[in-house]
């Protein structure tokens, strides 16, 4: 049997639709590669091998009875343990949703099936999606297959950690501050945040509403562009889903970057370590030889974002999460009456930082600070969404880093919410805006660690910032990106 | 530090959010957050007067679909993934001061 575990989703798919390949032998593969390694990476909470199968399966008929397969034919794919798929343990990484089977799929799943994408397990994460590292997974941290000893990055660092591995091309991750876009170029993957309400978020638990969205993860941009086209569009089960959104992202790759506008954004370079610079304005230039006109700009207001950010997410994060009261699914402490239930049942089902962000998010929605924190926050929410704006009528894309440094070592930010904080300072502000971004592996930086680069565009921009993406790509440092060689052992 | 949240407080927030926290809990919130909220507070300082709050950024009103019969979630199903449940419901702690 031939081993397709390096190969692109773009690659499978085509293969698989043209008879070379059969989706069981490509599933196959993929589940051999996860059994020798996941023991030591712990990319997942579970890993799903006969629903794997099953759909690989279903493919090869469709194929047999010549029935189209989907663009996505025999792909295996990652899910995010937030995604809730039907009669399949969904956990959020915490022990307060352990062993919940979901009555339905979210919707990025039903397209994913449609689409003939092949589900091998769903990805570890920060709990709840709360986090920066991994390290607050109730069930242990995932590694980073460049070097164990460090961090995948997170929340969504399972995802991207399996796509590093070489375990899937492609997967799914949630971003809500960076959780796609910080392990992507953690991990050396592309990973993508979509306009908000570019893509469904029916099924996607909830962390903090009006930031949330679903993106992709791949070793390619044409991979994650194809990977967005299977899940984008309206969905009438999600309100806040837009309607009349563009649908293709791979085709017009093709029309390069010749004319189009590039700002660098220098509030973004000051604080980053130095190498990261480096690679930004390497990146610039190699924009600007591709036909791109390059200058830089300077948007200061970005730089509120993250205290804005660290009020509203927890504040809505603190709303969402009352629904865990020990009533309805998952864990049930309990006590005398319902009130000292509910305490128990949360006392012992969450962890450290979901317990943290859910009183900071309270503190500032109750009474008298509602006005000075909550409100302002929204205020300077507005005034961030203005400030790139205004930049994009001067500018098509933007560019920048995704993170101010590189994968850091396990234990280094744990005790320290606020240093964990500061690594989604980069990432921020488009979840604020509701903006698209991506990071593209570019260099290999400090320590010998991948280096991604951040490319922003205004809403629905997706296609201009895929193209750039594309170009940056095609710049990018050899081996600067995964999948990485695990046949020696993943650690260095 | 300009800002202080103090254990007295981060009790009180505990129960309004219906936590149960131990008193190390307690004293690490106390700082933990004291730091995050001072450096949150500076933007207290920015002068906003007449920005819009934005609560989403795409305003979206009165969305409706067609108001057609489909199927909902399976009752079983759902209820098979409660801590209890009696008689096709959610079973809770007596709510109500009732003898039993």
């Amino acid at each position: 049997m031939s081993d397709t575990t390096r190969m692109t989703a773009t690659a499978i798919a085509a293969a698989v639709r043209g008879g070379e390949l059969s989706a069981r032998e490509v599933a196959s593969s993929a589940l051999n590669l996860i059994a020798q390694h996941e023991g030591e990476l712990h990319c997942f909470n579970v890993v799903t091998s006969e629903v794997a199968l099953a759909q690989a399966d279903a493919v090869d008929e469709k194929i047999a009875r010549g029935e189209d397969p989907g663009p996505l034919a025999g792909v295996p794919i990652a899910l995010k343990d937030n995604l809730c798929t039907r009669g399949v343990a969904t956990t959020c990484s915490s022990k307060i949703l352990e062993g919940w089977l979901p009555p339905y799929d979210a919707t990025v799943v039903t397209r994913l099936i449609e689409a003939g994408a092949v589900s091998v397990g769903k990805s570890n994460l920060d709990e709840f999606a709360m986090g920066s590292s991994t390290e607050n997974s109730a069930f242990g941290a995932s590694k980073n297959p460049w070097d164990t000893s460090r961090v995948p990055g997170g929340s969504s660092g399972g995802s991207a950690a399996a796509v590093a591995a070489g375990f899937v091309p492609i997967a799914l991750g949630s971003d809500t501050g960076g959780s796609i876009r910080q392990p992507a170029a953690f991990c050396g993957t592309v990973g993508m945040k979509p306009t908000y309400g570019l893509v469904s978020r029916y099924g996607l638990i909830a962390f903090a509403s009006s930031l949330d969205q679903i993106g992709p993860f791949s070793t390619t941009v044409t991979d994650a562009a194809l990977l967005l086209e299977a899940i984008c569009g309206h969905d009438d089960r999600d309100s806040t889903s837009l309607r009349d959104t563009p649908t293709s992202f791979v085709g017009p790759l093709a029309e390069g970057i010749a004319g189009l506008r590039v700002g660098v954004i220098t509030d973004f370079l000051s604080d980053a370590d130095p190498l990261i610079v480096t690679a930004v304005r390497d990146a610039a230039g190699a924009l600007a030889s591709a036909g791109a006109t390059v200058d830089e700009v300077a948007i200061p207001e970005l730089m509120s974002g993250l205290a804005a950010y660290y009020l509203i997410a927890p504040a809505e994060a603190s709303s969402n999460l009352s629904r865990y009261d020990g009533v309805r699914y998952g864990l049930r402490v309990d006590g005398p009456d319902v009130a000292k239930m509910n305490a128990e049942t949360r006392a012992a089902g969450f962890g450290p930082e979901v317990k943290r962000r859910i009183m900071l998010g309270t503190y500032v929605l109750s009474a008298g600070y509602y006005d000075a924190y909550y409100a302002q926050a929204q205020r300077v929410r507005t005034m961030v969404a203005n400030a790139f704006n205004r930049a994009y009528e001067r500018f098509d894309v933007l560019l920048g880093p995704t993170t101010p440094s590189v994968a850091f070592q396990f234990g280094a930010k744990i005790d320290d919410p606020l240093a964990m904080y500061l690594s989604d300072l980069y990432t921020i502000p488009s979840n604020l805006a509701g903006h698209p971004a991506i990071s593209v592996p570019f260099t290999l930086g400090e320590a010998g660690m991948p280096v991604g680069v951040q490319v922003f565009a205004p809403a629905l921009g997706e296609q201009a910032m895929f193209r750039v993406a594309k170009a940056v790509e095609d710049a990018q440092q050899a081996g600067c990106r995964g999948p990485v060689e695990l046949s020696a052992g993943a650690s260095r | 530090m300009a800002v202080e949240f103090t254990p007295e407080e981060v009790r009180y927030v505990a129960t309004l959010a219906r936590l149960k926290l131990s008193d190390e809990e307690v004293a690490s919130y106390a700082v933990q957050l004291s730091a995050v909220l001072d450096h949150i507070d500076a933007i207290r300082a920015l002068d906003l007067e007449g920005t819009p709050a934005t609560s989403h950024s795409f305003d979206l009103v009165n969305i409706f679909r067609a108001d057609e019969v489909r199927p909902g979630v399976d009752r079983e199903e759902v209820l098979a993934q409660a801590p209890a449940a009696e008689d096709g419901r959610f079973r809770v702690p007596r709510i109500l001061g009732e003898a039993p």
